[in-house]
């Protein structure tokens, strides 16, 4: 699975979870538009923790938080790459 | 003046019918009335600080049973007290006497200047008698990090949870899953003493199913532990070899999963849940088989104690409040009001308390708190869960997340990844229908087992 696959795929099984609902998720959607709140981002984070064995944003890098469905998925292919 | 415990003993006595049973050897209680395990030196400890740092818990119960009335401070050592903090203990209490089953030559360079020798046997001592003194018992706080406090109690304030029988019953025998240097353990020692009972050590270095087998063959009536000890046996094949008709749970929160199961496994057994600490002493049981406490028992406890919920935490003020730590100035441990602060917090719902966590263990999602216990009492309400620990997770959204590490019970195939997922998904349900949101665990995983502390409790690093 691709990593936009394997995100998109958990940010939906959270929003069932927490009771929300995703508008059409598409790569310039601004995330706070999404439907989800912040708990369910930290949520979504530590899931995928779980899933891919990292965070990206706890690893004292700049601490840039994604604007967009784009750019969540490129900081976590950024941190793959270098897993 | 209270009575010395060997003045107890031989009140008790029965005619060499009563035990203390350790693995490996069994003493008869009765012979310590005019005997001694310390190989003569007993007159020598008259009016010493004596710490003892014994290996095993038989050498330990015989030699505070004798040195009751005659030293003037005992310092009891668990098993896996931390040797490196002996030189600051013995400055802080004044130490000048160590009493062991081992060799301690290795310990002379620590400058105490009495060394004695306890063994696992009693020999007559014609000359023995009950001393005077009032000794103080110094208890260490279990903590898990730094050097444990130094909790000072008196045989006075140890026993006064316990009330006398009418008729004493030689037939009962105690046994704990506790180590009897801990509030605890020592409980359960002492009740056997004044009660006139037989007691069950453990032994650390004893397998459960073993240890299980030994209450078995010794008849064990009364058994008390942690709820983490009692999860235990309930995961061992070997959990009928004893059939108690008394079971007590205390020094953690009793959930209705462990109640439920130890109904189911013991019916016949009167189930009994307890709130004690080292510092506060003993502060009410539950007999009626459900989690919390009923407001009625908070306000009126029945055993001298008095309760209160203050601040959100369950406070004590009872004959059972140890009366001051040891070293650094002595401090109080009581409040200028008389009550000891337990620190741990309880939540009135619907009449009954609910214990819900420790002051100082809260985690914070996002400026709102959580306490890891009182998710854990929901996750452990899940049939399929065993035991359950929720901590803390670094998050950068909202600062930390809870997750749990969940361990199922032993007949599920945690590698079945449809089986587990759905499992999760479950459990994050029930937490999502009863639990604010920011509560519920982020992410639930699944392991084999979960450490525990040497006092039997689940194991907290984090905190």
């Amino acid at each position: 699975m691709t990593m936009k696959l394997t995100i998109i795929s958990e940010m939906q099984k959270v929003a069932e979870e927490q009771h929300k609902t995703l508008v059409p998720l598409s790569e310039d959607l601004v995330l706070l538009d999404s439907g989800f709140d912040s708990l369910c981002f930290a949520v979504l984070v530590a899931r995928l923790e779980d899933k891919l064995g990292f965070d990206p944003f706890t690893r004292g890098d700049d601490g840039t938080l994604p604007l967009t469905v784009g750019d969540l998925v490129r900081i976590y292919e950024n941190a793959a790459a270098v897993a | 003046m209270p009575r010395p415990l060997r003045d107890w003993l031989s009140e008790t006595a029965n005619g060499g019918e009563r035990f203390l049973h350790a693995r490996g050897a069994s003493v008869a209680l009765d012979d310590l009335v005019h005997g001694s395990s310390l190989g003569g030196d007993l007159a020598a400890l008259d009016g010493a600080c004596v710490l003892v740092l014994t290996r095993d818990q038989l050498t330990a119960a015989l030699t505070l049973i004798e040195l009751d009335g005659v030293a003037r401070r005992m310092i009891l050592c668990p098993a896996d007290f931390a040797r490196e903090h002996l030189p600051v203990v013995i400055a802080k209490a004044g130490v000048d006497a160590i009493v062991s089953d081992e060799d301690t030559r290795d310990l002379r360079p620590l400058g105490v200047p009495l060394h004695v020798t306890c063994a696992p046997a009693i020999a007559p001592d014609p000359a023995t008698q009950p001393g005077s003194r009032q000794t103080e018992w110094i208890l260490f706080t279990s903590g898990t990090t730094g050097i444990p406090k130094m909790v000072v109690h008196t045989l006075a304030s140890l026993t006064s949870a316990i009330k006398p029988r009418a008729q004493r019953d030689g037939r009962i025998v105690w046994a704990t899953f506790y180590d009897i240097r801990r509030y605890g353990g020592l409980q359960i020692l002492l009740r056997a003493v004044l009660d006139g009972g037989s007691l069950v050590l453990a032994d650390t270095e004893e397998s459960i199913h073993d240890h299980l087998a030994r209450l078995g063959t010794h008849g064990a009536t009364h058994v008390t532990g942690t709820p983490s000890h009692w999860r235990r046996v309930l995961m061992s094949p070997a959990a009928h070899a004893m059939a108690p008709p008394y079971v007590r749970l205390s020094g953690e929160i009793a959930d209705q999963a462990a109640l439920d199961g130890l109904h189911a496994l013991y019916p016949q057994a009167r189930i009994v849940h307890a709130f004690a600490s080292t510092e506060a002493g003993v502060g009410f049981e539950v007999a009626d088989a459900r989690e919390g406490v009923p407001a009625s028992t908070i306000e009126t406890p029945g055993n001298g104690a008095k309760l209160k919920i203050e601040d959100g935490s369950l406070r004590i003020s009872s004959p059972g409040n140890a009366s001051r730590y040891l070293g650094d100035g002595d401090p109080p441990i009581a409040a200028p009001d008389g009550f000891v602060d337990t620190n741990d917090m309880m939540e009135l719902r619907n009449g009954r308390y609910y214990f819900i966590g420790r002051r100082g263990r809260i985690v914070n999602v996002g400026g709102l708190k959580v306490h890891p216990e009182e998710v854990e009492a929901v996750i452990n309400r899940h049939p399929a869960v065993r035991v359950s620990l929720v901590h803390p997770r670094r998050n950068a959204i909202t600062g930390s997340v809870v997750v749990a590490d969940v361990v199922l019970r032993e007949h599920l195939d945690v590698k079945d990844g449809a089986y587990t997922e759905g499992l999760r998904r479950e459990i994050v349900e029930m937490c999502i229908g009863e639990l604010a949101r920011h509560k519920v665990p982020a992410a639930v995983r699944f392991v084999p087992s979960l450490t525990f502390s040497a006092s039997g409790k689940l194991a907290r690093h984090y905190a």
